[in-house]
């Protein structure tokens, strides 16, 4: 029904070229993982090698103990849900569903029952005589969904399943996945570069950058207190401040930060500060701030700020929408000091 | 007007062009007279009453059938296994291979034949049908795989990564979700090999010897002179081949 993943010092060349550099990742049974990254940062080259569709350089991929190096996607508890659906365009979606149940031997009637049922699941009932021809893309993702579910794998790996859908077929499909995850219970692995979708419905995040793992975690955790510049940046919008520590405080050009200690004295620092953790209303007032850019955005106001006691920087705050705030206007700017991520000399670049 | 009056004419011409000859040889399959020349003296079926008590033409006409259909079966399953590996993109050198296995598309029929009876000699194969079966796999494998691999692209390939996914087995694979998939060029291969085969002299007159092919035994009683009986044999053939490619491509329309 269900089963952990163990990679361990995974690595993936092509032509001198490393795809994946010594990976080491342990994925819990049931949990939902996200693997998030730019394009080219090797975490379709990590599911195609979960899945059996590619084969790695070195190291292991065990699931459920059992390793997994030299065994045919056939052959292992995966199952996928591909980028481009890959239906079978000769085939009704009940005989798409079944698909897998048929390669299993089980017989006619149960199997045909199953694919019902799967159809059901992912909100097709009715529809098992249509072809895929028929049916819109969203219907498409859902159909390819039930196809891989219908097995049970232990694991289900997601390529890129929304990527083709509409803004709002895809937030509606993310929370229905999600769903669907704690029904049947699988480890759920999934790739995507957006980090929106990752933070939604994850429950591990690990976030990636030319071929290594540069954090991994909670969603919450991930984004709040990232373990380095990439996953910090990655993950939305985010100040970079430079500095060092002093005192338990960090010097940077808005001023000393008293954020405790946090790192050693006199090493350099950089402060990191998410838009709306930097604003009116904080409570470490660091002075004022002129507005450069402001754009309306529903719910607050997103705005370009250049800070009274450091011209040469510019950063991105949130202003509450009622804030009369146009471009020349001078605001408070203030910090909330919790909330700010401290990466010393070695997180990263 | 004239514009639609030349287009018109130019379309009559091109049809005259092409079906005359087939509507003189129907014509003169009724010739009530022992020479299928004109003047047209008056209508019979006696000719071909007399080609279905024909044995022999019976038999090669058979024959030519059986060879047709067994050698392009074949043609054309061995252009599809051939056409799905070098599609895979996981072969090394398959752009070469591809090169080789059409290539031979451009060979004379003489010159394919004179081999095959060579190498027929110094294997010691007797000639029979099989022989000449086999040389017509020889022709129509290369364009089977042609027609196969123009119609195998990066949709097929993913739908077999899927079912492999789903626990199918390669012969699975080929049979459930790749030979579906591209039944319509399959079809194609499979009636334009069996045209090939069907009308194919060289070849057949080269490698047979007690059995032969309808063209084979056309041309030997050809040799006798004309007859309107070579006319009723030809009608025949055309009015087969006409229904048969009619009904396909009904099929293929319905499907669509």
């Amino acid at each position: 029904m269900t089963a952990s993943i163990d990679i361990r010092a995974l690595s993936r060349t092509f032509h001198d070229i490393k795809a994946l550099d010594r990976i080491d990742l342990h994925v819990e049974a049931g949990e939902y993982c996200v693997l998030l990254g730019p394009s080219g940062c090797g975490k379709t080259t990590l599911l195609n090698i979960i899945g059996g569709f590619a084969d790695p350089t070195r190291g292991d991929v065990r699931i459920g103990g059992r390793s997994m190096v030299g065994v045919p996607a056939a052959h292992r508890p995966t199952t996928t849900v591909f980028q481009d659906y890959a239906l079978f365009p000769h085939m009704r979606l009940l005989d798409n569903v079944a698909f897998g149940l048929r390669m299993r031997k089980v017989a006619k009637g149960p199997r045909e029952d199953r694919a019902r049922r799967m159809l059901d699941l992912v909100g097709l009932p009715g529809a098992e005589g249509k072809s895929p021809g028929e049916l819109s893309g969203g219907q498409r993702q859902r159909v390819a969904l039930a196809r891989a579910l219908a097995v049970e794998p232990d694991v289900l790996l997601l390529d890129e399943p929304l990527g083709a859908l509409d803004l709002n077929l895809r937030r509606s499909m993310q929370e229905e996945l999600k769903a669907i995850q704690r029904r049947v219970g699988a480890t759920f692995v999934h790739v995507t570069h957006d980090q929106e979708e990752a933070m939604a419905i994850a429950d591990r995040i690990v976030v990636m950058n030319a071929g290594r793992i540069e954090d991994e975690g909670g969603p919450e955790r991930v984004y709040r207190r990232p373990r380095t510049r990439f996953a910090a940046a990655f993950l939305g919008e985010m100040n970079f401040i430079d500095g060092h520590m002093a005192d338990g405080r960090a010097i940077t050009a808005l001023g000393p930060l008293p954020i405790g200690e946090r790192a050693a004295s006199g090493s350099a620092v950089t402060v990191c500060i998410r838009p709306e953790q930097l604003g009116p209303g904080h409570a470490h007032r660091v002075g004022n701030a002129t507005v450069t850019e402001t754009m309306f955005q529903g719910a607050h106001r997103r705005a370009r700020v250049v800070p009274e006691n450091a011209k040469d920087i510019e950063l991105l705050a949130r202003l509450p929408v009622g804030t009369k705030a146009s471009v020349g206007d001078t605001v408070p700017l203030s910090v909330d000091l919790d909330a700010v991520t401290l990466l010393d000399e070695g997180a990263g670049r | 007007m004239t514009r639609f009056a030349v287009c018109a004419g130019y379309m009559v011409l091109l049809y005259g062009f092409i079906f005359l000859p087939v509507a003189v040889l129907v014509l003169f399959s009724f010739q009530d007279g022992r020479f299928p020349i004109p003047p047209f003296r008056g209508f019979t079926l006696r000719w071909h009453a007399e080609i279905l008590a024909d044995d022999a033409l019976v038999a090669a006409l058979f024959n030519s059938l059986l060879v047709a259909v067994v050698s392009s079966a074949m043609a054309l399953l061995l252009g599809f296994l051939a056409a799905r590996a070098v599609a895979s993109g996981r072969l090394p050198g398959a752009p070469a291979i591809r090169g080789m296995l059409t290539a031979p598309l451009s060979v004379s029929y003489l010159v394919i034949g004179l081999g095959l009876l060579a190498s027929f000699n110094m294997a010691g194969l007797g000639l029979s049908l099989g022989t000449v079966a086999i040389g017509h796999i020889v022709i129509n494998t290369p364009l089977c795989f042609a027609i196969c691999l123009a119609a195998l692209g990066e949709p097929q390939l993913s739908a077999e990564r899927a079912a492999r996914d789903l626990g199918a087995g390669e012969i699975g694979v080929m049979a459930l979700v790749t030979a579906p998939m591209i039944m319509p060029a399959l079809v194609a291969a499979f009636l334009l090999s069996v045209t090939f085969s069907w009308d194919e002299f060289i070849i057949a007159f080269l490698l047979s010897r007690f059995d032969v092919t309808l063209p084979v035994e056309i041309w030997s009683l050809l040799r006798s002179g004309l007859n309107p009986k070579t006319n009723a044999i030809g009608s025949l053939v055309f009015v087969l081949s006409a229904v048969a490619i009619l009904a396909v491509e009904l099929a293929v329309l319905r499907r669509k």
